[in-house]
């Protein structure tokens, strides 16, 4: 059964549709890629699953329950977890605060306490910044947090957009072997990737957005040698 | 010299009022960008209702329970004031330009003064005399039981409140949900709860500050929201505004300076001002305060907040 289902999703912002008609799904334990031009709609795609925007038209299904009217700070609890793009950490909270605002709506204070000390071995650059406000941290170190943050609600499927944005190469590849591994433990992945290659070569299978709409899908290694994408994507 | 710190006691036991009442401005401010023109109103109300309470309970009761008594009264009064005020008022303009929730507060401000006037009608209302404090003269320095009373109780108050702030769950929800609504929402936390709790809090506290007032003054009146407010304002605003700390510190130094100013105007201007002008003096104060810190004595500076 699919983990998430989105079915003929449609979202505008005042005069302009973002989303024209979105299908896609991401089954249980997979990592799924959703790439595509600046302004296709990817943001907006994982907005809407987050519910953060208002869906006009279709639906999002999670677990086989239609979620639609699910208020976005409820759909936290069922196990979704977004990291927004800009990571929107909060600057004049703690590091250690911000991952405790992560598990907000846990109360199983002991295991809150072994999943922090398991973040900060993870990313030991957080253990060393845990009472620095999280405005300080550097672009890495915030993306860092973003994630550990969001991985702190112990989320089924987490939504990741644009993680490697800004970020030195050897940083976005710490932090994607990060997430293979966690993936590994059955959090199930949507990424959002300006860039194409990495975003393919993490995932299994990836759908891709063109102005609102879903224009080719398949898998990861059959879309790192189609010719569309190499052309439209990935630079060659 | 006995002067002095006569004046320094007497403003610092004002300050304390005034920044019980900046708090509630403040804590708005910081989670909806929102001035609350009718919070000092509100603090009008409590002290009105207290007075109301008070005159059904004499003679009754024991001093302290009828004084416990009227301020919890108080205290639910202008909670539900407060989030009736957030749920009407503020909650359909959440996403309407700056300017219109401003107007909303004006007008609120207005309708609960006027609701007020006919309420308890337009004159001044005074406290029967409960009891008589007893009195203390320490190095010259005048002070009375009740006044010892105010100054600890509205301490005990802001540090529970800091303490909350920064160490419950719900205190990090607050300031989640200050900094950044949507990632706040996107931890799980229901941000409308939040800001409803946010001016309950307000609300709550201002009620005690209008017991404080109608104790500290021996009186009450519909329109003194006016100016208590504007004064809570301006001290939110002196220590940077929807700075927690900064409000203890703004209203503190705001009642220290207005009563220093009441104290000394009149010599220090060859008596051409009388120490009416003090309100006059604080606010050239502010002003300057302002010009050299903008963003006020403890205020983030505005291009750090997301
Ligand atoms: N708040 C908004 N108001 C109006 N239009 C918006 C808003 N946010 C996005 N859009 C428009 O919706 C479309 C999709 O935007 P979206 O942010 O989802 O794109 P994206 O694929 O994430 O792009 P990028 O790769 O640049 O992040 C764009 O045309 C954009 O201009
Ligand atoms: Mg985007």
């Amino acid at each position: 059964m699919s983990l998430l289902k989105v079915e003929g999703l449609q979202v505008h912002y005042g005069g302009i549709q973002a989303l024209k008609a979105i299908n896609f799904e991401v089954k249980q334990g997979e990592r799924v890629a959703l790439i595509g031009a600046n302004g296709a709609g990817k943001t907006t795609t994982l907005k809407a699953i987050a519910g953060l925007l208002k869906l006009q038209q279709g639906h999002i299904f999670f677990n086989g329950n239609a979620i639609d009217n699910t208020p976005a700070h409820a759909r936290v609890g069922l196990g979704i977890a977004l990291v927004p793009e800009g990571r929107g950490v909060f600057a004049h909270l703690t590091v250690a605060d911000n991952l405790l605002m992560g598990a907000y709506l846990r109360h199983d204070r002991t295991n809150i306490r072994s999943d922090l000390e398991r973040y900060y071995a993870l990313f030991p650059r957080l253990a060393q910044r845990q009472k620095q406000w999280a405005g300080t941290l550097s672009g890495g170190e915030q993306q860092m947090l973003a994630i550990a943050r969001a991985l702190m609600s112990r989320p089924r499927l987490l939504l990741l957009d644009e993680p490697s944005m800004g970020l030195a190469p050897l940083i976005v590849k710490q932090i994607f072997n990060t997430l293979i591994e966690i993936t590994q433990e059955g959090v199930t992945l949507l990424l959002v990737e300006q860039n194409a290659k990495l975003a393919l070569q993490t995932c299994e299978r990836a759908y891709v957005l063109d102005e609102g709409l879903v224009s080719l899908s398949g898998a990861a290694n059959d879309l790192l040698k189609d010719p569309k994408v190499i052309h439209a994507y990935l630079g060659a | 010299m006995d002067i002095f710190l006569q004046q320094m006691v007497n403003g610092l036991l004002l300050g304390s009022i005034y920044a019980l009442v900046a708090l509630g401005y403040t804590m708005v401010y910081g989670i909806l960008g929102l001035i609350n023109f009718a919070h000092g109103d509100i603090v009008m109300v409590g002290a009105m209702v207290t007075l109301s309470t008070i005159g059904v309970l004499e003679g009754h009761l024991p001093i302290g329970v009828i004084l416990l008594v009227a301020c919890l009264v108080a205290i639910v009064v202008c909670v539900l004031m407060g989030l009736l005020l957030e749920r009407v008022a503020y909650r359909p303009l959440r996403h309407a330009p700056r300017l219109a929730p401003l107007i909303t507060a004006i007008g609120v401000s207005l309708l609960i003064q006027y609701s007020a006037a006919l309420i308890w009608g337009k004159q001044y209302i005074a406290l029967p005399e409960l009891f008589k404090p007893s009195q203390y003269v320490w190095a010259g320095v005048e002070i009375n039981a009740l006044q010892i009373f105010i100054f600890v109780l509205a301490l005990l108050i802001m540090a529970s409140l800091a303490l909350f702030v920064k160490h419950t769950r719900l205190g990090r929800a607050m300031q989640a949900t200050e900094q950044n609504a949507d990632s706040a929402t996107l931890m799980g936390v229901n941000t409308t709860g939040v800001i409803a709790l946010t001016f309950a809090i307000g609300a709550a506290i201002g009620a005690v500050a209008g017991v404080m007032i109608d104790l500290y003054y021996g009186q009450a009146h519909y329109f003194m929201g006016f100016l208590l407010g504007l004064k809570a304002f301006t001290a939110a605003v002196l220590g940077g505004i929807g700075h927690i700390g900064g409000a203890m510190l703004g209203g503190l130094l705001l009642g220290v300076i207005e009563s220093l100013s009441a104290g000394y105007i009149g010599d220090l201007t060859g008596g051409l001002f009388g120490s009416n002008y003090r309100d006059v003096f604080t606010f050239f104060v502010l002003i300057g305060v302002l010009m050299l810190r903008p963003s006020g004595l403890l205020g983030r500076a505005t291009t750090e907040r997301a």
